[in-house]
C-alpha cells in the first residue's frame, strides 16, 4: 500500500488478535481464536471506511483494536494526530493514550445500554467534558445543550433521563456524547443495526451531515450491505478474522472480485418482488476461527475453488488501483455485482464521490 | 369479497389488549384479515406495531396481561365444500388458552417458530427428546416411531450427521441449525399454518439465505401457508404474496407483494420503503425520513394514528377522524382518509 505525503488519518498494518483457549488445571493453551488474523488496512481523512462482515468474522475486534479497547496482540496502527505527528495506538501508554482519547470516539449499537439509566442527559452528555476538565458549570451546560442541538435534540431535555427517549433519540444522545471532546476520528459499530428503518434513515443522515460540518472520518462497522453502501466511500469486507476485498463502494458493490463477497451481495433479499434472480446459496456456515480451513478460508463454500486454494492461503493485493482482493482466481473470474440504479457508467472505475457538499446541502 | 376463496384463516376486529401497572397497551387494536391456503402472507410494521401480538394472539400464547378483548379468529380446518356451503370453523378467540381444543391445534395444526431459537428449545432436554415430545403429544405413535420420524425430519431440514443432533442439546449447535432444528420440530406435526416471527431476522445473510430456501422448499413440499412476521422489506419481497403493514395496532394497508411495493397507497407505506436504502441506489444521497418517531403506547395520537409523522396530513380531518380500513376497487384495502369517498 502506497502512503502519500499527506498520509491516511489512520493505517493499520498486519493487526492481530488472538483469544488463547485454556483448558485444564493449569489452563493450557489449547487452540487459539483467532478473531482478527492480519488486517491491514488505511482510513483518509474526511472519509468513511465501511468495514463488513458476518458475525464472527472480527469487524467489532478490529474495531476495539483501533481504540484500544483491547490490546492487540500485534501489529500497527498508525495514527496521524492533528499536528502530523504519527504515533502506534497498539503500542501507546499512559498518559499519552489517554490524551489521544479525546480524538477517538465510539458509537455503539444498542442505545438502551451504552446509557446510564441514572443519569440525565447533562451528566451524560457532559460526563467527558467534566473528567477532562474541560468545562463546568454554565460552560458546561451551554456546550451541552449546544451538542444536543447539532445533534437534534432540544437542550431543555437536558434535564431528562433516558427512559424518556426512544431508540432514535438515544442514539441522537450517543452521537452527541461521541462529539463532545471534538474527535477527529469516530467508530461506529453496528450505530444503526438496533433501530427500526424510518428511524435508522434519520440517523444515517445525521452521520452523513455530521461528518460534513465536523470533518470527521468514519469506520463504519456494520452487518447489512444496503447501510454500509448508503453512507461509505470505500468498503473492505471481512470473513474468518481477514480482509478478503477492499475497494470504492460503488466498484465494490458492481463489480466484486472475490467470491464471498459476490455470495455476501447476492444473498441479500432486495426489496423487490420483481427481482427473482438466481440467488448464490453458500453451502456450509461461517468457518470457526479457532479451528480455521487450510488454504483459503473460504474455499470450503467456495463454488469456485481449486486445488490451490486448498493449499495455499491468498494474500491481499492490488489488482487494480485502489482494489484489493485476497484470492488466487481474482483475475480470471467473472462475478455479479449490483447493478447501478439508473447509471449505465456503473461499470467503469468509481471516482471518489463528492462527500462534503452533499452532506451539509 | 369473492367467493371461491379457499380460506383457511379469517381473523375479524382482532382486538388484544394489555393491562399493565401503568395502564392499557392497546397492542392489537381492530385487525382484520384473510389468509388462504397454501399461500404466504407477510405482516410488516416497525416495532410496536403490534405484528406479533396478531400472531401470538391466534395461537393463545399471549404473554401476562394479554388477553383477546374482542373479534373472531376462525379456522377453517377442510377447504369450502362444492356446493358452496361456508367449511366449519373454530373460532380460536373464543377458546380458553389452556383449554383442551386450543391445545390440540397449538404446535400441530399450527406451529410457530421465533426468532431466537436458544429461547425456543429447552436448555435442559435434548433436540430429539423436545421432537419425540411434540410428535407424541399429538399423534399415537410410540415413543420409537417419534424418534425416527424426528430424525426423518432433521435429516429432511438439512441438518448434518441428524443422528448426532438428535442427542444434542439447543447450545452445542450453531445458529443457523438451531433455526433448522426449529423448523423441524414444528412442522413435525405437518401443520396447515406455519407462524414465523422474524424466523431469520437473528441470522447472518448467508445463513439467511439458505434458511429461506428452505422454508420455500417445504412450503411446496407441506403445502401449508405462511404468515411471516418481519420488519425486513427484502425478506418480505422474496417470500411473501400478499402483505398486511401495521402501524400501533393497526392494519394501514393491505395488498398483493407486487402492489406493496410497486404502488403503495397508504403515506406510511410509501414512507417506509423510501426511507430503506437500497443495494445498487448510489450511496451519497440523503435519505428520506419518515419524521419523529414512533409514538409510546400510552401517547396514542387521536384520528389517525400516523397523522402526527405523515406528509399528506390534512389538518382538521386526519387528526379527528379515525379512517376505516376502505377496499379500492382492485380489492385492496388502505386505512386512510385520502382515499376516503370525498363525502365529507
Amino acid at each position: 500500500m502506497t502512503m502519500p505525503e499527506a498520509g491516511p488519518l489512520l493505517q493499520v498494518t498486519d493487526l492481530v488478535k488472538h483469544y488463547p483457549i485454556r483448558k485444564g488445571l493449569l489452563r493450557k493453551e489449547v487452540a487459539r481464536v483467532r478473531a482478527v488474523d492480519g488486517v491491514s488496512f488505511h482510513v483518509n481523512p474526511g472519509e468513511t471506511l465501511g468495514l463488513v462482515g458476518e458475525s464472527g468474522c472480527g469487524k467489532t475486534t478490529t474495531g476495539r483494536c483501533v481504540l484500544r479497547a483491547v490490546d492487540p496482540t500485534s501489529g500497527r496502527v498508525l495514527y496521524r494526530r492533528a499536528d502530523g505527528e504519527q504515533v502506534d495506538l497498539a503500542t501507546l501508554e499512559g498518559a499519552a493514550l489517554r490524551h489521544l482519547r479525546r480524538e477517538i470516539q465510539m458509537v455503539f449499537q444498542d442505545p438502551y445500554s451504552s446509557l446510564n439509566p441514572r443519569m440525565n442527559l447533562l451528566d451524560i452528555v457532559g460526563e467527558y467534558l467534566v473528567v477532562n476538565h474541560m468545562a463546568h458549570g454554565a460552560k458546561l451546560k451551554d456546550r451541552v445543550a449546544e451538542l444536543l442541538t447539532q445533534v437534534g435534540l432540544r437542550p431543555e431535555y437536558m434535564t431528562r433521563y433516558p427512559h424518556a427517549f426512544s431508540g432514535g433519540e438515544r442514539q441522537r444522545i450517543g452521537i452527541a456524547r461521541a462529539l463532545s471532546l471534538n474527535p477527529r476520528f469516530i467508530v461506529a459499530d453496528e450505530a444503526v443495526s438496533a433501530l427500526d428503518v424510518s428511524v435508522q434513515a434519520q440517523i444515517l443522515n445525521l452521520l452523513q451531515e455530521l461528518q460534513g460540518k465536523l470533518g470527521l472520518t468514519f469506520l463504519f462497522i456494520a452487518h447489512d450491505l444496503s447501510v454500509v453502501e448508503h453512507i461509505s466511500n470505500r468498503v473492505a469486507v471481512m470473513y474468518v478474522g481477514k480482509i478478503v476485498e477492499m475497494a470504492a463502494t460503488q466498484r465494490l458493490f458492481s463489480l466484486p472480485r472475490h467470491p464471498y463477497t459476490e455470495a455476501l451481495l447476492s444473498a441479500v433479499p432486495k426489496p423487490d418482488p420483481r427481482l427473482k434472480r438466481q440467488r448464490i446459496i453458500l453451502s456450509g456456515e461461517v468457518a470457526d476461527a479457532s479451528r480455521v480451513p487450510s488454504g483459503c478460508y473460504f474455499h470450503p463454500r467456495c463454488q469456485y475453488a481449486v486445488d490451490r486454494c486448498r493449499t495455499e492461503a491468498p494474500v491481499l493485493r492490488e489488482i487494480s488501483p485502489d482494489h484489493l482482493v485476497s484470492c488466487h482466481r481474482a483475475e480470471e473470474l467473472v462475478l455479479a455485482g449490483i447493478p447501478v440504479e439508473g447509471d449505465p457508467n456503473s461499470m467503469l472505475p468509481a471516482a471518489p464521490p463528492p462527500r462534503k457538499d452533499q452532506a451539509s446541502a | 369479497m369473492t367467493a371461491k376463496r379457499d380460506l383457511l384463516l379469517e381473523v375479524k376486529d382482532l382486538k388484544t389488549h394489555f393491562h399493565l401497572h401503568e395502564g392499557m397497551v392497546k397492542a392489537v387494536d381492530g385487525v382484520s384479515f384473510e389468509l388462504e391456503r397454501h399461500t404466504t402472507m407477510a405482516i410488516v410494521g416497525e416495532s410496536g406495531c403490534g405484528k406479533s401480538v396478531t400472531a401470538r394472539s391466534i395461537l393463545q400464547i399471549l404473554d401476562r396481561g394479554g388477553r383477546i378483548v374482542n373479534g373472531e379468529i376462525l379456522y377453517y380446518r377442510a377447504p369450502a365444500a362444492e356446493n358452496g356451503t361456508p367449511p366449519p370453523a373454530v373460532d380460536l378467540a373464543k377458546l380458553h388458552p389452556d383449554s383442551p381444543e386450543i391445545r390440540a391445534i397449538r404446535g400441530a395444526e399450527i406451529a410457530m417458530i421465533f426468532q431466537e431459537p436458544m429461547t425456543a428449545f429447552s436448555p435442559v432436554h435434548t433436540i430429539g427428546f423436545q421432537m419425540a415430545e411434540v410428535i407424541t403429544l399429538h399423534q399415537k405413535v410410540a415413543k420409537t416411531e417419534a424418534r425416527a420420524r424426528a430424525l426423518a425430519m432433521l435429516r429432511r431440514v438439512g441438518v448434518p450427521r441428524p443422528e448426532q443432533s438428535l442427542d444434542s442439546y439447543v447450545h452445542q449447535l450453531s445458529g443457523g441449525m438451531r433455526q433448522r432444528a426449529m423448523i423441524a420440530m414444528a412442522l413435525s406435526c405437518r401443520p396447515s399454518l406455519l407462524i414465523a416471527d422474524e424466523p431469520t431476522t437473528a441470522i447472518d445473510v448467508t445463513t439467511q439465505a439458505q434458511i429461506l430456501e428452505l422454508m420455500r422448499e417445504l412450503q411446496q413440499e407441506y403445502g401449508m401457508s405462511i404468515m411471516l412476521i418481519t420488519h425486513d422489506l427484502g425478506v418480505v419481497a422474496e417470500m411473501a404474496e400478499s402483505v398486511m403493514v401495521m402501524y400501533l395496532g393497526q392494519v394501514v394497508e393491505q395488498a398483493p407483494v407486487d402492489d406493496i411495493f410497486h404502488d403503495p397507497k397508504h403515506p406510511y407505506t410509501q414512507s417506509l420503503l423510501r426511507s430503506i436504502p437500497k443495494l445498487g441506489a448510489q450511496g451519497g444521497r440523503k435519505l428520506e425520513t419518515i419524521k419523529g418517531a414512533i409514538p409510546g403506547p400510552y401517547a396514542r395520537p387521536s384520528g389517525c394514528l400516523f397523522h402526527p409523522r405523515c406528509p399528506a396530513f390534512m389538518p382538521g380531518q386526519c387528526d379527528q377522524i379515525q379512517p376505516p380500513l376502505i377496499q379500492l376497487d382492485d380489492g385492496r384495502k388502505v386505512s386512510c382518509l385520502l382515499y376516503a369517498e370525498p363525502a365529507r
